[in-house]
């Protein structure tokens, strides 16, 4: 990891999309992306395990994609712009499928951001804990 | 010769395309958003530019995980609206004005700009939402628009100076086109948001309203904001501010302030706002 990309790692909560992490979900993100035609997303949605098993990708991002396990996907090399065509073939808003990542049910996260969103005190730094 | 006449920032939230779409934009929630549009349909009723060069970030529409160009000018003289899994926008196809996009290709590659030139290309909520937001649902856009696609999906995305020095760039380019034409710069994404992760719905209002002051009276010092700098205090999704200096570089050094918008939220993300005239 160079210096520029290991700074990052300072951010809480975030994933840095990076070109390692672009080389680990490369398949993945390709898959997301076959979703933009809608015959994909009807073969998809016909048959989620069969349609994935046509990509080379691993059995781990496979059953993260089953579980719309959106923390996970982003561990394996996902990025939200990519991923965003699964939650778009479910019928979800960003909004819906972002919350599901928070831990908050959606409508506390909706709540949360009518409220003026997350405040940025204790999100900034975890070295420096602020 | 052709000119710059004016700038204009805004967010370009998918959710506001979608109450747009979906005739949702008298709603309680959508209300306060979009009331922060109406100086600005106004003002574009009144004075419509030939050519708008509007500044936007791909959101892995027309770029898949194979191509990664920082800076991609679109020079066709059209552009569907993509479609990023819920069908396309029911807007109008965008008409380009390939001859002013092949002036700028020439003129910004032989100064040293390297841009990716894209002959074909789906424009996504990015391009879209600004034209919605700014013209409402016409048969047809007013204007010509000329795509500039900036990466901030994969790291490193551009360095606010190289945006910044971009637009001055730009602004050499139009003022070296022969037609007498009027053009506008728009710069959309932002402002403050994350959407992904334990610390997405992140929105530093402080910050954003710093940033429009920063942008309009000292861009240079602004445009020396570090990535890290963007991600701690903006949010990860944020960094589509960075575009914003390729507009405030094509207005020149002085620029009044005509109209200001800020509201939280929209969907996610902190909508902001800013139309900019040149001095």
């Amino acid at each position: 990891m160079s210096a520029y990309t290991a700074q990052f790692e300072d951010i809480p909560g975030t994933r840095v999309f990076t070109a390692e992490r672009a080389k680990r979900g490369f398949q993945l993100n390709k898959f997301c992306m076959s979703l933009m035609k809608a015959e994909n997303r009807e073969r998809f949605k016909a048959d989620e395990r069969a349609y994935l098993d046509e990509w080379p990708i691993t059995e781990a991002q496979k059953r993260a994609v089953l579980d719309r396990d959106y923390n996970t996907l982003l561990d394996l090399g996902g990025n939200i712009y990519y991923l965003a065509k699964i939650f778009a073939t479910d019928g979800l808003s960003y909004l819906q499928a972002v919350s599901t990542m928070t831990g908050m049910p959606t409508e506390e996260y909706q709540q949360m951001m009518v409220s003026g969103g997350r405040s940025p005190e204790g999100w900034r730094s975890v070295r420096e804990r602020r | 010769m052709a000119r710059i006449t004016a700038g204009l920032t805004t967010s370009h939230i998918p959710a506001i395309g979608a109450a747009v779409d979906l005739g949702k934009t008298e709603e309680p929630y959508w209300q306060p958003v979009f009331a922060g549009y109406e100086w600005t349909k106004k003002w574009a009723a009144n004075d419509p530019p030939d050519v708008v060069i509007l500044i936007y970030n791909d959101h892995a529409s027309a770029f898949d995980p194979a191509i990664v160009p920082t800076f991609a000018l679109g020079c066709a003289d059209e552009f569907p609206p993509a479609d990023e899994g819920y069908g396309p926008r029911p807007v109008p196809v965008v008409r380009g004005h390939a001859d002013l996009a092949a002036h700028l290709a020439e003129s910004l590659i032989l100064d040293e700009f390297d841009l990716t030139l894209m002959y074909e290309m789906a424009v996504d909520h990015g391009l879209t939402v600004p034209l919605s937001l700014v013209y409402g649902q016409p048969v047809e856009w007013p204007p010509r628009v000329i795509p500039l696609a900036v990466n901030v999906v994969q790291y490193p995305p551009p360095t606010g100076n190289r945006c910044f020095s971009l637009g001055k760039a730009i602004r050499r380019a139009v003022e070296s086109y022969p037609e007498d034409i009027s053009v506008q710069v728009w710069s959309t994404g932002g402002m403050s948001h994350q959407l992904q992760g334990p610390r997405a719905g992140f929105i530093n209002s402080p910050f954003d309203n710093a940033f429009f002051d920063r942008l309009i009276a000292d861009p240079q010092e602004l445009s020396l904001l570090t990535h890290l700098e963007y991600l701690r205090e903006a949010g990860s999704e944020g960094i589509e501010l960075v575009a914003w200096l390729i507009m405030r570089g094509a207005l020149g050094p002085h620029v009044s302030e005509l109209h200001r918008h800020y509201h939280v939220p929209g969907s996610n993300t902190a909508v902001g706002h800013l139309v900019l005239q040149p001095v």
